[in-house]
């Protein structure tokens, strides 16, 4: 897993925020369009291509994406 | 003597998922309430644990009811019964668009698969005596979308409603009554589990009227009746313990 895929399979949550938006230091609960379904989907999408099962809690204490990667790297080992 | 219409004295009650959380409220306030109960679950130390609470006299038997030697066995072992509450499941919460032909099938073996092939079983081979009651646990994740995510779930609860019409149609001839409760968000392991955060559920709580999600034991109460005689005349009801969520 590479940093640029993630982001991009992180993007692909969101429906009204554009794609080229996304960068690793983007603070994604700030976004308009961050929800607790838009979190559940991220938590489903680590799980499907990234066999991690990250928690709410994961979400929670990441502010941007690059954290939130680090969270997975870490999980996966 | 003392007038109680929901007593279960002299009857024997299955409890299935006997573990924890519902199964295990449920199997307590049968034992309360007279019944000699028959407990199964899948791990044999946590099932232990609840027939402890129980007392020497409680059958217990291991049972993983997604498996069908074991339910074979568990058909095989069990006593004449009055009573039975299916409470084994589990739950997910996934957006749709993850939902998986695989997800939906795990979800599927244990919340309908698993209740429907024991229920069969047990009325094909006369296990449930005439006039029995049988209590399906399903969910008012079967009746509403109550919360984003539980799509997969509510799909399999909503499934095993519709079954539960059928047999209390089909077992009337036998008078034994089926039924279900449909539970709003209850406080059970299954719901600390991190996809939800804590304060996300603390929130959640806040949205049912009465002010607080279900205790396990605000669910045992919903059995009791059904399995009682105060409930001689009712079958193929879903009965929502919800907090007044969908009102």
């Amino acid at each position: 897993m590479n940093l640029q895929e993630f982001i991009e399979n992180f993007a692909a949550q969101f429906d009204e925020t554009d794609a080229t938006e996304f960068t690793a230091d983007t603070k994604f609960k700030q976004l308009d369009e961050w929800s607790s379904l838009t979190a559940l989907s991220i938590i489903a999408m680590v799980d499907d291509e990234y066999d991690v099962i990250i928690k709410g809690n994961d979400i929670i204490s990441s502010d941007t994406i690059q954290d939130l990667y680090n969270v997975v790297v870490q999980l996966q080992g | 003597m003392e007038y109680n219409p929901f007593s279960l004295a002299g009857k024997t009650i299955l409890v299935t998922g006997a573990s924890s959380g519902i199964g295990q409220a449920t199997a307590l306030a049968c034992a309360q309430m007279g019944a000699n109960v028959v407990i199964t679950g899948r791990d044999i130390d946590r099932l232990q644990a609840t027939g402890n609470q129980l007392g020497a006299s409680t059958k217990q038997i291991v049972a993983d009811l997604t498996n069908q030697d074991d339910v074979n066995r568990l058909i095989a072992e069990l006593p004449s019964l009055d009573g039975a509450v299916l409470c084994a499941g589990n739950s997910t919460t996934l957006p749709l668009q993850f939902g998986t032909r695989e997800k939906f099938d795990v979800m599927f073996d244990i919340n309908f698969f698993a209740p429907v092939e024991l229920l069969r079983l047990m009325y094909k081979k006369k296990i449930l005596n005439k006039g029995a009651s049988v209590v399906l646990i399903a969910s008012i994740g079967g009746t509403h979308s109550f919360m984003p995510g539980n799509g997969v779930y509510g799909a399999s609860k909503a499934a095993l409603n519709s079954v539960m019409k059928y047999a209390a149609r089909e077992y009337a001839s036998r008078k034994v009554r089926v039924n279900s409760i449909c539970p709003g968000m209850v406080d059970t392991p299954l719901i600390h589990r991190g996809t939800i955060t804590e304060e996300q559920l603390v929130e959640d709580a806040k949205r049912y009227p009465l002010g607080r999600y279900g205790k396990p034991q605000d669910i045992a109460n919903g059995a009791i009746y059904l399995l009682s005689d105060a409930s001689s005349w009712l079958t193929g009801h879903d009965l929502i313990i919800d907090g007044g969520f969908s009102i």
